[in-house]
């Protein structure tokens, strides 16, 4: 593992049972860069994330992000995560929400952050509005809120551009930008091929659990983004 | 924050989201009545017989009204995702799990100091002068219940037969605090003096929630991360 | 090399056994105030030592495996519960029959045998837990935890329903025969004990080596799945 690399993948296997989810994979990613994720649905993109995330335990090999492992409190302090949840409390108002996880994640000052925050998304009109009352696209706001509020290092973000409404996507993909120019690393998962490579400097494939490809992003995989798939996809 | 800080943020939030939906107290409050009732078939609620048993009846009603209330503590954080959010996290599962536990204490005290006087009125029972003493055994007795419930409702939070499993790890687990709850209220229910014989209980109510609640906290981060 | 070991433990332990019943039931006298019935507690005793001891040991080795994360440990520690649980069946069952014919009742809430069966529905419970849980390390990790809260919780199960009873007094299976046994008698006991020692350990292996078999198949499969 190089010293510039914020995330260090070595040899990672991970079961459910029979089935091999991963299987040896080894890669690295640069601290300040953008790895897109790619793989069909079931390749094991979400395993990987989650191992990441400190959400759950590969078999075999060895993981380390930031010099540390991924379940030591200072790792999961600089960690932000955008899972298929929104990871929001739907009883509580976005604003309590965002004090809760400011609190959680041993932020300054839990209650400014969470009205910047709120402000940041567009959602302080409704930031006393119980989440359950919220539409999709807010939801969405919320969570990304939630996921960036800690000023995480590293970003895990599993299909963060499926199911959001524009102004949704716009609002990530602004926070996204700033993210890089800030020198945070991302790992973001995706098959929604346009948006992710846009933002991408990296990108890596996952093949049913295998790593088929590992390089910089180019622009022919931004002028045809299926042309990863067709020479690293699947047989 | 500090460790108490956390731990206390945790409780909090699940005890605003209950306050708010107020669907778990509820259930668990009309699950007790409804215990309540259906005993008074079984007994004749006038008779002496009634002051034998009264302490197993109370405690019956708990641990089962109880159990619902336990159920839901981590499956509540199946909805979005949550219970992912607070795992990868820095607070640490023995902050996680002892918010709950505070949280559903909280919760099983307020369903049990409802449905004491209840009992009192449909089972014709005299309370006690020594009202604080009872209320020491439901608190002390209460901890046993929460300690454990919230940890298996920790490990069975995944699985499909979650509300089926619950109950039958937990109940055999929690005789000992049971029996120690059962006999203490029995006996002050009837207005007895609590003998040399019954410190005993008191003892063995204290040693089960020290020694789980120090095992719960040890055992907590394997159960919920690996 | 296995096999021998099982074969050597299961054929030891058929020649105790058939010696002791041979003991039992032809130079053992009937015991004074209980009559040939008594005779039960050449295998309720030694069942219950040998459930009981199962259940300690198998925790030691789920203790292992969190240490380890080797699933052979969890492998053993399943395999000694299993057998361990057959025997507690054998003690509810014995001592319910024993009950029977002194005292004419099936269950008499003896203070040990009523411990013992809160014992057995901890370890069904274990059990069900295993079956509901589909992944190999889920699995492991979460009887370890149960085996443990278990082993620690019928101590004071243990203490408690004594205690009990010694407040509501009721019918108790007497195994020292109302006074203490006379030496020749004790003996047989402990030579079951042994005997049966050695027949749970044989069946203990037997499961493990059906349980590694069971593996290699999964992870044949696995295999398969890949590919």
């Amino acid at each position: 593992m190089s010293p510039a690399s914020a995330v260090a993948i070595e040899g990672v296997w991970k079961y459910f049972g029979d089935f091999p989810a991963l299987r040896d994979i080894s890669f690295d990613v640069k601290a300040g860069s953008c790895l897109a994720l790619l793989g069909r649905n079931g390749a094991g993109k979400t395993t990987l994330l989650r191992i990441l995330a400190g959400l759950s335990k590969a078999a075999r090999g060895r993981i380390t992000i930031l010099g540390l492992d991924p379940r030591a409190e200072k790792t999961r302090q600089r960690i932000g995560m955008l899972g298929h949840g929104i990871g929001v409390y739907e009883e509580l108002s976005a604003f309590e929400n965002l004090r809760l996880f400011g609190r959680l994640y041993g932020v300054d000052d839990p209650r400014k952050t969470a009205t910047e925050w709120l402000e940041r998304t567009g959602l302080d009109r409704v930031r006393d509005g119980l989440v359950r009352e919220f539409s999709r696209g807010m939801r969405q706001r919320l969570a990304v809120a939630r996921c960036f509020l800690h000023n995480p290092s590293l970003l895990l973000l599993d299909e963060p551009f499926t199911a959001l409404d524009d102004r949704a996507i716009q609002v990530l993909q602004e926070l996204l930008k700033t993210a890089l120019a800030e020198g945070r690393t991302i790992i973001m998962s995706t098959h929604q091929l346009r948006e992710a490579l846009e933002l991408a400097t990296d990108v890596a494939l996952i093949n049913r659990g295998k790593l088929g490809f590992r390089g910089e992003r180019t622009w022919e995989m931004l002028e045809d983004p299926g042309w990863l798939y067709r020479h690293y996809g699947e047989a | 924050m500090s460790f108490l800080g956390q731990t206390l943020a945790i409780a909090a939030k699940d005890l605003r989201s209950e306050v708010r939906s107020k669907e778990t107290v509820n259930a668990s409050l009309s699950f007790a009545l409804v215990i309540l009732l259906l005993f008074s078939f079984a007994f004749d609620p006038d008779s002496d017989q009634v002051r034998e048993i009264a302490g197993g009846l109370l405690w019956l009603v708990f641990a089962f009204a109880g159990t619902l209330i336990l159920n839901r503590s981590f499956a509540r954080e199946l909805v979005n995702d949550c219970l992912d959010a607070l795992i990868a996290s820095p607070v640490s599962g023995a902050q996680l799990f002892l918010g709950k536990c505070l949280a559903n204490y909280a919760l099983l005290m307020i369903v049990e100091c409802i449905s004491l006087p209840i009992f009192a009125i449909f089972y014709n029972v005299r309370l006690p002068q020594r009202l604080a003493l009872l209320f020491l055994v439901m608190l002390l007795g209460t901890w046993g219940l929460t300690v454990i419930g919230t940890l298996f409702s920790a490990m069975t939070v995944n699985l499909r037969l979650r509300e089926l499993m619950l109950p039958t790890l937990v109940y055999p687990l929690l005789i000992p605090a049971l029996m120690g709850a059962i006999q203490l209220s029995t006996v002050l229910i009837a207005g007895d003096t609590l003998g040399e014989q019954n410190l005993f209980w008191f003892r063995l109510l204290v040693a089960f929630d020290v020694i789980f609640t120090i095992l719960s906290l040890g055992l907590v981060e394997i159960v919920l991360v690996g | 090399m296995r096999l021998k070991i099982i074969l050597a433990l299961a054929t030891l332990s058929a020649l105790l056994l058939s010696w002791d019943l041979y003991r039992i039931f032809l130079q053992v006298p009937d015991e004074a105030s209980q009559g040939a019935i008594f005779r039960i507690i050449y295998f309720h005793v030694p069942a219950a030592i040998t459930s009981f001891a199962g259940f300690y040991v198998a925790m030691f080795s789920s203790i292992g495996y969190l240490i380890r994360k080797d699933l052979r440990l969890d492998a053993a520690a399943a395999a000694i519960n299993e057998v361990s649980l057959a025997f507690a069946t054998i003690t509810l069952v014995t001592g319910s029959i024993w009950g029977r014919v002194i005292w004419g009742i099936w269950w008499t809430w003896d203070p040990r045998l009523t411990s013992f069966f809160v014992c057995w529905l901890i370890y069904v419970g274990y059990f069900m837990l295993r079956r509901a849980i589909d992944d190999p390390t889920a699995r492991a990790r979460m009887s370890a935890v149960l085996s443990i809260f278990a082993c620690v919780d019928i101590v004071l199960v243990w203490k408690s329903i004594e205690w009990f009873r010694t407040q509501h007094p009721g019918p108790v299976l007497e195994i020292r025969g109302g006074g203490g046994m006379a030496p020749g008698m004790e003996a047989p006991l402990w030579w079951n004990l042994l005997a049966l020692l050695m027949l749970s350990t044989a069946l203990i292996l037997i499961r493990m080596r059906q349980e590694a078999m069971q593996r290699e198949i999964d992870s044949m499969r696995r295999f398969a799945h890949a590919f």
